[in-house]
């Protein structure tokens, strides 16, 4: 390959595919087979961050940024005047196996703008994957974009190759949808995306029987949301995030604070601030839901609209719910600890495995790595010495803001730093 | 009187001692690295020999009182080389065999919650080796990384790397403890190597490593620029991600 062609197209495709977060390469029970390379199985591996704190786990690039299509939101749009550039099949499979060979990546996070049709372009997608499968036997990770409209017979195929497919539905509402993206609709983005789930229960269903059923995407789907680009509230998001890890048994839902990039009267303009304090909170809203037994209209509703932005969704919730607290450390169900603020789940398995050997007090708690300063306002412990003025919801808000005031002033984001 | 018990380094060296204390049934001791020790001014030092079939009985006695998570605590904390963590293993161990229950999850007991800690820094570092080894190909068609890792992480990597690079030779090399990983299409071996007088390790010479491979650093430093996002920028988190001790082993962070 040469070597300065193949650096230029990196570059532009790179650049292009970076505005989709989800880089998480785990969840696959991939596994080397033959002697072959690589090894997708358990948790992914971040092999390095961008400048921005992002984990890199995937060689993530746009097959080609031509497109046919114009989302008011991205830069690949047809209107806007940027640098084209398209990777041959063969140029992803040995770039991929290159990096891959050097512990650079866990594998390859291929999408692509849509050039002719949708068929045409996940056609090409498959291609790259069948063949780093097939020619090169490679088990590390493969996610494919599934692309708006493509067909069933394309998704099967995808399926027995990736192990992540996702269609990213950006707007969460329909009218934002129509707004932004007029060429599109929500039927296309839905089309694969059921496909996919229909093949994957049929596949757990098979392989019951016969242990030999090929594998099918075995680390399941995702989708991506755009946060703050067309006015929409976080109930509205929480709500359409709900509804497709319901009704589509997603793996994970990504949050993507929108990062300006046109002057397009529609959308914020170039300059304005990523939210990325927001998406933050939608993210800690969406740990809850999955992980801390919470349901949604808990978190958001139509009272309740918008999230906090300088408390974080749990403390919220327990100040509107005061009258379940305090909580028993040493008699609490799990489901009642990790309601509390300030204990994350590890500190609530190590609670619950520290309490059989004896009756805790704060200074166990604190040993243990318990946020104090947060949970002392929810708790009672074997101790006489607890919190026992009756604060109002305000007051402790004012009080704990006091105490982390640092943590809440640097407002940047980070997912995999929740409750910290 | 405080007895000082030296043994040879290794974990085999570290139980064989502990099966000595158990049978004179000596209270008072002090265990030290061969390489380190510092002597007693009034006890006498005894030097341990290893023994295989010592350290399995005292193992076997630990796999009947602690799981797997416990022995891993074990085995982690003893790769940690903390100063004196000899010492904190005896008194855990010790604890175990007096204890009835299995103590390996009493986090109110210091002991095993500072056992707890110091694997959670091991198995971290571990985490880190996987994550940032960087393998360069040389002439031979050898994939070579080199690392400085702050615990003696090595014997937890052979697994990972075996399993996933089955189809290529490659050498994990710890230029400080001066050993080495080598996988040879068949299995792992430890190695010691020799390397030439002044050989830089944040260097890709082409006198040791394939034409291409300077080329496939620049594509991959390219990529990391490429995929950032300016307007998202936050080096405090990327520094406390990527803290800067390990940058000088990253391709993506060095100049060219
Ligand atoms: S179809 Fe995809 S690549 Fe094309 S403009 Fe819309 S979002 Fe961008």
């Amino acid at each position: 390959m040469s070597f300065e062609r193949i650096k230029e197209k990196l570059s532009i495709l790179a650049d292009a595919a970076k505005y989709d977060v989800s880089c998480a390469s785990s969840g696959s029970d991939r596994t080397n087979k033959n002697k072959g390379l690589g090894d997708a199985k358990g948790m992914g591996i971040c092999h390095t961050y961008t400048e921005d704190g992002r984990c890199v786990s995937l060689l993530k690039i746009l097959l080609t940024n031509h497109c046919i299509f114009d989302c008011a939101y991205c830069v690949t749009r047809k209107s806007n005047d940027i640098k084209r550039a398209a990777f041959k099949v063969q140029e992803v499979v040995d770039l991929t196996i290159n990096f891959y060979r050097r512990n650079y990546i866990e594998g390859l996070f291929l999408s692509s703008g849509i050039f002719k049709n949708a068929d045409y372009t996940m056609e090409r997608l498959v291609a790259v994957a069948k063949r780093l499968r097939l020619e090169e036997n490679f088990n590390g990770y493969i996610h494919l974009k599934s692309i708006p409209g493509a067909s069933d017979e394309l998704m099967r195929e995808a399926g027995l190759y990736a192990d992540r497919l996702s269609v990213n539905i950006e707007i969460p509402t329909r009218e934002g949808l129509k707004r932004l993206a007029p060429d599109k609709k929500r039927e296309d983005f839905i089309k694969p995306m059921k496909k996919v789930t229909q093949e994957i229960i049929q596949y757990k269903a098979e392989k019951k029987i016969i242990k030999s059923t090929p594998k099918y995407a075995p680390a399941g789907q995702s989708t991506q949301m755009i946060i703050g680009a067309s006015g929409e509230n976080d109930y509205q998001i929480m709500t359409a995030s709900n509804f497709f890890y319901k009704k589509f048994n997603l793996k994970r839902v990504y949050y993507s604070g929108y990062v300006p990039i046109s002057y397009d009267s529609r959308l914020p303009q170039i300059g304005s601030e990523v939210p990325m304090l927001r998406e933050n909170r939608l993210y800690q809203t969406d740990w809850l839901m999955r992980f801390y037994g919470f349901h949604i209209h808990e978190i958001v509703n139509e009272t309740h609209q918008h999230l906090d932005l300088d408390i974080d969704p749990k403390l919220s919730w327990a100040l509107r719910n005061i009258h379940e607290f305090p909580v028993d450390v040493n008699r609490a169900n799990k489901r009642m600890l990790a309601r509390v603020p300030g204990l994350g789940m590890t500190s609530v398995y190590k609670i619950l495995n520290a309490r059989k050997f004896r009756q805790l007090n704060w200074e166990h708690l604190k040993r243990l790595g318990v946020a104090l300063n947060r949970a002392k306002y929810f708790l009672i412990c074997n101790s006489n010495d607890f919190e026992r003025r009756d604060l109002a919801p305000d007051k402790i808000k004012g009080l704990i803001l006091q105490n982390s005031k640092s943590k809440f002033r640097n407002a940047t984001s980070n997912q995999l730093n929740l409750f910290g | 009187m405080q007895k000082v018990l030296s043994y040879d380094g290794t974990f085999e060296g570290f139980l064989s001692t502990v099966f000595k204390v158990y049978e004179e049934k000596l209270s008072q001791v002090d265990i030290q690295r061969e390489s380190n020790v510092q002597g007693s001014f009034f006890g006498a030092t005894e030097e341990i020999i290893t023994n295989k079939t010592h350290a399995d009985r005292v193992w076997k006695g630990l796999q009947k009182k602690l799981t797997s998570y416990g022995r891993n605590q074990l085995y982690y904390s003893f790769l940690s080389e903390m100063d004196s963590i000899e010492n904190t293993l005896l008194d855990y161990i010790r604890q175990v065999f007096d204890t009835t229950e299995n103590i390996e999850k009493d986090f109110s007991n210091s002991t095993v919650l500072k056992l707890s800690k110091i694997t959670r820094s091991v198995g971290r570092e571990k985490h880190r080796m996987e994550a940032f080894v960087r393998f360069k190909l040389t002439k031979d068609g050898l994939y070579f990384a080199n690392v400085a890792p702050d615990f003696n992480v090595l014997p937890l990597l052979a697994k990972h790397f075996k399993s996933r690079y089955a189809d290529q030779k490659w050498v994990i090399y710890d230029i400080q403890r001066n050993y080495g990983l080598h996988y040879n299409l068949e299995h792992v071996e430890t190695i010691v190597m020799e390397f030439p007088k002044h050989f830089d390790f944040t260097k890709t010479s082409e006198d040791f490593f394939a034409k291409e491979e300077l080329e496939f650093q620049e594509l991959w430093q390219n990529y990391f620029k490429s995929t950032n996002i300016e307007s998202r920028k936050n080096m405090l988190l990327h520094v406390r991600h990527v803290p800067k001790r390990y940058w000088k082993y990253l391709s993506e962070k060095q100049p060219f």
